[in-house]
């Protein structure tokens, strides 16, 4: 795929003023939006697209800042003009998601009960009460129904989250590298993850912004297993195999063989700027959902609540055992017994679950040719 | 899968469809059935494909494909949830020839398969001269043929017996596409290159 960045963007910040009832039971009574927008709204409302975030994601999905040359967005490489989200086309829209920490509320925001951060407080918020947040974001813009939603692991459960909570308001769903609930072991792992965080002793109950802390150690822990499971095994052999920093065994408990030298630095890089509270939210999002649950775990009738005249594009990755195209299947199976308009794709690409953020030619042609049909 | 120019059998299966129709095309390559069936006859319309550069194609052509392998069957589909599943010049590369029709007549009302026929007069005549027949419908050199299954009309309808598959209709195509109007089925045999049937069985 050729084509070019979107080049400089710049955030927005959008005040909700009405309450947002979540699925926990929990209420937000107010809340901010971070947004970025790429690309021109016709005057039809009808070329937007929407892009959801997965677990460390946010709005800044494209393009630099003016003063940030350096910090790219994280999906820079799909989006811009000539790109398979083509900004000449599309009008692209990337959100923080509520409990997110760049910029939209969360629970590092002052809680307005009590005028200290919400801390632990913040109420827990699943999938569902961020595609009632999105709805909502829509309605600002005037939009009546999204050309596409598109959103890769996390973000793809919104995609399809989408497709059941408002059918005829998603014209396209993209669902990347996703899954129709977690299985015990994907749940094992968040909680592996998130017990890290919770027994550190700078974790104050979640309270810890009170006292000066961050509990950094259990946020790098967290990271670094996590890294682990978004990538794969030849991936992993093929970039670090057994490699020594410093050519022979030292027989200490020091920084020796360099993937662990990298699982480190991505540990420390992500401690360094992910606020605990909130990846221990987004993990919760991610165990919880499940939207088959309320037809008693039969996929076949949730999914026949979505729209047959919404086309389906779900994608899987052959090495991505985090997300395996076992779970993408489900989902392609439950559209099909509803008839619905789906193609699915089973890329062959070899970073595990992390293939979604690369910019494979095959994959991105198969994005540019789902996204070419659609007719503004 | 095979996807060669002129397709002389999608005139036939597009005679057979009606609009509105549910058509499943099994090894749908760049989708091209599906876009004239779709085009023409208004159907809705799914294609099943392995090769990733067909899948993209078929996308491309505004197709709704699966990728997925032939070999393993049906799995993503439930039954009788189309009104015809077609196998276009496709049987005679799949090793579990029973179990993609018994497959086709789970997930689908109607089965429709084409395939060329072995015993077409001038690949027999080219066996007897020698060498393995190369036609308008058998375009591979034997080395690097996707066929792996070589039958012939008379084999074919032999194992939809044996199977209980009832044959609906059977059109025999010549070599120019042109559908060959004599009954004996021992004369098509040896008169036809592209055999076309419609296939169902008693529920």
């Amino acid at each position: 795929m050729s084509g070019s960045s979107v080049g400089v963007v710049e955030a927005q910040r959008i005040h909700f003023s009405e309450p947002l009832h979540l699925r926990s039971g929990g209420v937000l009574p107010a809340y901010d939006l971070a947004v970025e927008t790429y690309g021109t709204l016709n005057a039809a409302k009808s070329n937007a697209i929407l892009v959801c975030h997965a677990l460390s994601g946010h709005h800044h999905v494209a393009g630099h800042y003016a003063d940030q040359p350096e910090n790219l967005g994280w999906w820079d490489n799909i989006i811009g003009p000539g790109r398979p989200l083509d900004t000449e086309r599309f009008f692209i829209v990337g959100l923080n998601n509520p409990g997110g920490c760049h910029g939209s509320t969360g629970p590092s925001s002052t809680n307005p009960a009590t005028g200290k951060p919400w801390g632990a407080d913040f109420p827990i918020v699943a999938v569902s009460d961020w595609v009632e947040a999105q709805a909502r974001l829509a309605d600002h813009f005037g939009i009546d129904a999204w050309a596409a939603v598109v959103g890769g692991s996390l973000g793809g459960m919104q995609a399809l989250r989408w497709t059941i909570s408002h059918p005829q308001r998603i014209r396209n769903a993209l669902i990347i590298a996703s899954a129709p609930k977690l299985t015990a072991q994907n749940i094992a792992f968040n909680d592996v993850a998130r017990q890290a965080i919770l027994t550190d002793p700078d974790f104050h109950g979640g309270h810890y912004y009170e006292h000066g802390t961050r509990p950094m150690r259990g946020l790098r822990l967290a990271r670094m297993l996590g890294h682990i499971t978004y990538l794969s095994d030849d991936q992993m052999g093929e970039k670090f195999g057994r490699e020594l920093r410093h050519g022979s065994f030292a027989f200490d408990y020091d920084v020796e063989f360099e993937v662990e030298s990298y699982l480190r630095y991505q540990g420390d890089k992500f401690a360094g700027h992910f606020d605990a509270n909130t990846y221990l939210l987004m993990t919760k999002a991610l165990d919880y959902f499940d939207p088959a649950r309320l037809d008693d775990g039969d996929l076949v009738r949730t999914m026949a609540r979505s729209s047959p005249q919404t086309n389906f594009f779900v994608a899987s990755f052959t090495t991505d055992w985090r997300f395996s195209p076992a779970r993408s299947r489900e989902i392609v199976a439950a559209l099909l017994a509803n008839g619905r308009r789906v193609s699915y794709a089973e890329i062959d690409l070899n970073f595990g679950h992390d293939s979604f953020l690369m910019a494979d030619p095959h994959y991105h042609g198969l994005v540019d040719a789902f996204l070419g049909n659609i007719r503004l | 899968m095979t996807n060669a120019q002129g397709r002389p059998d999608f005139a036939v299966i597009a005679g057979w469809v009606a609009p509105g129709h549910r058509v499943l095309d099994l090894g749908c390559g760049d989708g091209s059935l599906l876009r004239q069936l779709i085009d023409a006859r208004n159907v809705q319309g799914w294609g099943v494909e392995i090769e990733p550069a067909n899948v993209l194609a078929a996308m491309r052509n505004g197709i709704n494909v699966i990728q997925s392998n032939l070999e393993d069957g049906l799995r993503d589909f439930a039954d009788e949830a189309f009104d015809h599943v077609v196998l276009s010049r496709t049987l005679q590369t799949v090793r579990h020839t029973e179990g993609i029709l018994n497959e086709m007549l789970r997930v689908g009302r109607e089965a429709v398969v084409s395939f060329p026929n072995f015993a077409y007069w001038k690949n027999l005549r080219s066996v007897l001269d020698g060498r393995m027949p190369v036609s308008e419908d058998l375009p591979y050199q034997w080395y690097d043929s996707p066929n792996v299954r070589f039958f012939t009309l008379l084999d074919f309808e032999a194992l939809c017996a044996q199977m209980g598959l009832t044959v609906v209709e059977r059109r025999v195509l010549d070599e120019a596409g042109e559908s060959i109007a004599v009954d004996a089925a021992h004369d098509l045999n040896f008169l036809g290159s592209l055999a076309v049937y419609r296939l169902t069985r008693a529920r």
